[in-house]
């Protein structure tokens, strides 16, 4: 085993292989999938998975990225026999490729210090909840782990603000803040949250494959 | 002995090598291995920082909390790309440059550029470990800096792989020993996976899942193809080297090495089992990653009979023990990535510190530690100096050695609790967070008993780089060589006592 060559080219023979194997030639599965045209129960159609739309919730996705969300929350549901994860309500069925045909990267994750999140926007449909959480956790999930995210708001204590078109001030509640105080989202905290509400694996998984 | 071989001329013994050649060869890598070394133990520091701050951020969630650039999303990120980039890479390279020349048995070339190339991989990482505090960084695990941070980075490596091509050409040994396999390939892997990976997430070569085979093809073979091929280029060189016996088989290193190749690069797909993915998919990286005993047992069953009847000799040299600590870590943490590939092992250990705990077994109590010991040999023969402390050496050993001890076993159990509860519906998420606390209370413990560690070494490096030290008196060890005498007279009375008796 003295020649340089030889060991090169198994070198490169073998991370070669792998590539294929593991990324490119499921590539070309996944390079075949596109939005699926579905019959829904009241006989209306409806195409899945949809894009995020441009103006709120990519850029939310944005600052999901940036945040690092990820590093604490995944996005997939495990099957049914594998893991709680159906049990614990985290979706009705289990992830499959369709669902991420559309996300350039998927922010699938491997951790899962908080809840899963590929549908949170089913389990919580509320903006009200997602601005008091992201504020500070505490409020709606007392025992928490996760930061608050505070600095995505201005914050008044006082007489309710006046925030500009299209922004909403919300009251903390009495029991977090011992004066009235009112908080109002930033750009990035209302578009990370039109971003988590648009996370949704909806129809069966024989429609979806 | 003639299937045995030894670093550096493979039927002979290793003082073959004339001491004015190697003592030329040290002083051409005197200055690049030297600015390699000492930049990765600024990042080791630096991430070490981070680490614990992430670490404490995990059980008590307000504190720094204040600012985006400090939130935990952007500091765990942080801590691993200084980590793997600045730390164990700059390590790494030094270590490579200096068993390149000492195998080849030549002078370094191309200092010049090599410190240049040590200059600009210190602008890269700084500016990517700046661009993920600020909001840029990918989360793309193991692949944070931005794009137009991690191409320059990957492509830094062609001049790695010319300068390795060069010296392997100009050898004066003809003899390829297997340190030089494994330095040779890492060279070119790294640069293959790093860029390869970045383009198929940032361009639209891979939709959808198939990046995420991407990211965990490349953050597997990270550790397997390049920290793993270096750490144990390191092991093969120094364990022999050490006790001046050579190793005990080159055929199973040979084997060692190929079925490493083969295998390893499969195995990254378990980090996605119950995933959206294809069920071959997973079906292979579950294969790959039971494949990898083979290499694993080999290298293992190699190191282990090369140190069978010199197991005294880890109280005297630290390079030893930190080496032999490392080697030891190579195995176990090899056996338990091959277990967690299995599905039922997996549906526990996935989501959970389990991982995380599994992860710090390879990066740190088998590479780091490797890099550690390498270094204790390396330095003191480029400086020309001793080091200074024998009892900061200790210090360091024990912080580091009863860290990572209390870190892995602290979230292997806690995770794996994690996971059980995690997978028992009845039992409440909120509930799991708050069980969850006391585990993660004792990384930050061993965290900080591991960053005392480092702030050791890190001073003595600092001495070392003085040239503080003594010189042509003794190495330092953990025992001196008197005391050391003494216990081996005694011992070799003892056995001819028993021996006597016996008779």
């Amino acid at each position: 085993m003295n020649r340089i060559s030889l060991i090169m080219a198994g070198v490169l023979a073998t991370v070669m292989a792998s590539l294929f194997g593991l990324v490119l030639i499921p590539d070309m599965q996944f390079e075949q999938m596109q939005p699926k045209e579905l019959t829904v129960a009241d006989g209306s159609t409806v195409v899945y998975p949809m894009p995020l739309d441009e103006y709120n919730e990519a850029p939310g996705k944005e600052v999901y990225r940036a945040m690092g969300c990820i590093y604490c929350h995944s996005q997939q549901v495990r099957p049914e026999g594998f893991g709680a994860d159906i049990d614990r309500g985290w979706g009705q069925r289990r992830s499959v490729p369709r669902d991420y045909i559309l996300q350039n990267p998927p922010y699938l994750g491997t951790m899962r210090t908080g809840p899963d999140l590929a549908n949170i926007g089913v389990r919580q449909p509320s903006d009200e909840w997602h601005y008091l959480h992201l504020y500070d956790p505490q409020i709606t999930s007392p025992g928490s782990v996760m930061p608050p995210f505070k600095f995505l708001y201005e914050t008044t204590v006082g007489e309710k603000p006046d925030p500009p078109r299209g922004f909403s001030a919300i009251k903390l509640p009495d029991s977090y803040a011992t004066e009235p105080t009112w908080i109002v989202p930033n750009q990035e905290a209302m578009n990370l949250v039109s971003y988590l509400k648009s996370l949704k694996q909806l129809f069966d998984v024989e429609d979806v494959q | 002995m003639n299937q045995s071989e030894s670093p550096g001329s493979p039927q002979k013994n290793f003082d073959t090598m004339d001491v004015g050649v190697r003592a030329e060869i040290d002083r051409s890598c005197r200055e690049v291995v030297l600015f390699w070394y000492a930049s990765s133990v600024f990042w080791l520091v630096l991430g070490s920082v981070l680490a614990l701050i992430a670490s404490i951020k995990l059980h008590t969630p307000w504190f720094l909390a204040d600012a985006a650039w400090l939130t935990f999303g952007r500091i765990r990120p942080a801590h691993l790309n200084t980590m793997i980039y600045g730390w164990a890479s700059m390590s790494g390279v030094g270590t490579l440059l200096w068993l390149m020349a000492r195998l080849c048995k030549i002078p370094l070339p191309w200092r010049e550029i090599m410190i240049f190339a040590g200059i600009y991989w210190n602008v890269m990482v700084a500016l990517g470990t700046f661009q993920i505090l600020i909001g840029n960084g990918t989360s793309i695990e193991w692949l944070e800096f931005p794009w137009w941070i991690s191409i320059p980075l990957g492509a830094m490596f062609a001049i790695l792989i010319a300068l390795t091509i060069k010296m392997l050409r100009e050898r004066r040994e003809k003899h390829l020993y297997v340190s030089q396999w494994y330095l040779f390939g890492a060279t070119i892997w790294f640069p293959f996976l790093y860029i390869g990976a970045t383009i198929l997430i940032h361009s639209p070569a891979a939709v959808g899942v198939a990046k995420g085979t991407a990211n965990w093809w490349f953050a597997h073979n990270v550790l397997g193809l390049w920290l793993t091929p270096i750490g144990l280029a390191s092991a093969y060189y120094f364990i022999p080297k050490v006790l001046g016996r050579p190793i005990h088989s080159y055929y199973l290193s040979i084997i060692g090495f190929w079925t490493l190749a083969l295998f390893y690069n499969w195995a990254g797909t378990h980090h996605l089992i119950g995933g959206p993915l294809p069920a071959w998919l997973v079906t292979v990286g579950t294969v790959g990653s039971m494949m990898m005993f083979v290499p694993v047992i080999t290298v293992a069953v190699n190191h282990h009979l090369t140190m069978v009847g010199n197991f005294s000799k880890l109280r005297v040299s630290p390079t030893l023990r930190f080496v032999v600590f490392g080697a030891m870590s190579y195995t176990l943490v090899s056996v338990q990535g091959s277990l967690t590939a299995l599905r039922t092992v997996n549906e526990t250990g996935h989501f959970t510190h389990y991982t995380i705990a599994h992860a710090h077994l390879g990066v740190y109590s088998f590479y780091t530690m490797i890099a550690f010991g390498s270094m204790y040999y390396v330095m003191p023969r480029l400086v020309e100096r001793e080091w200074i402390s024998s009892r900061l050496i200790k210090v360091h050993f024990w912080c580091c050695g009863i860290g990572i001890a209390m870190y892995w076993v602290g979230l292997s159990v806690g995770g794996w609790m994690q996971g059980t509860w995690m997978n028992n519906p009845d039992i409440p998420f909120m509930d799991i967070v708050g069980r969850m606390i006391p585990y993660l209370w004792s990384r930050s413990i061993a965290g900080t008993l591991m960053t005392i560690g480092h702030f050791a070494f890190a001073i003595l490096v600092w001495k070392m780089l003085r040239r503080e030290g003594e010189w042509l008196v003794e190495p330092t060890l953990f025992i001196s060589r008197k005391e050391a005498a003494v216990a081996a007279a005694a011992a070799a009375s003892q056995t001819t006592t028993l021996q006597q008796g016996a008779n």
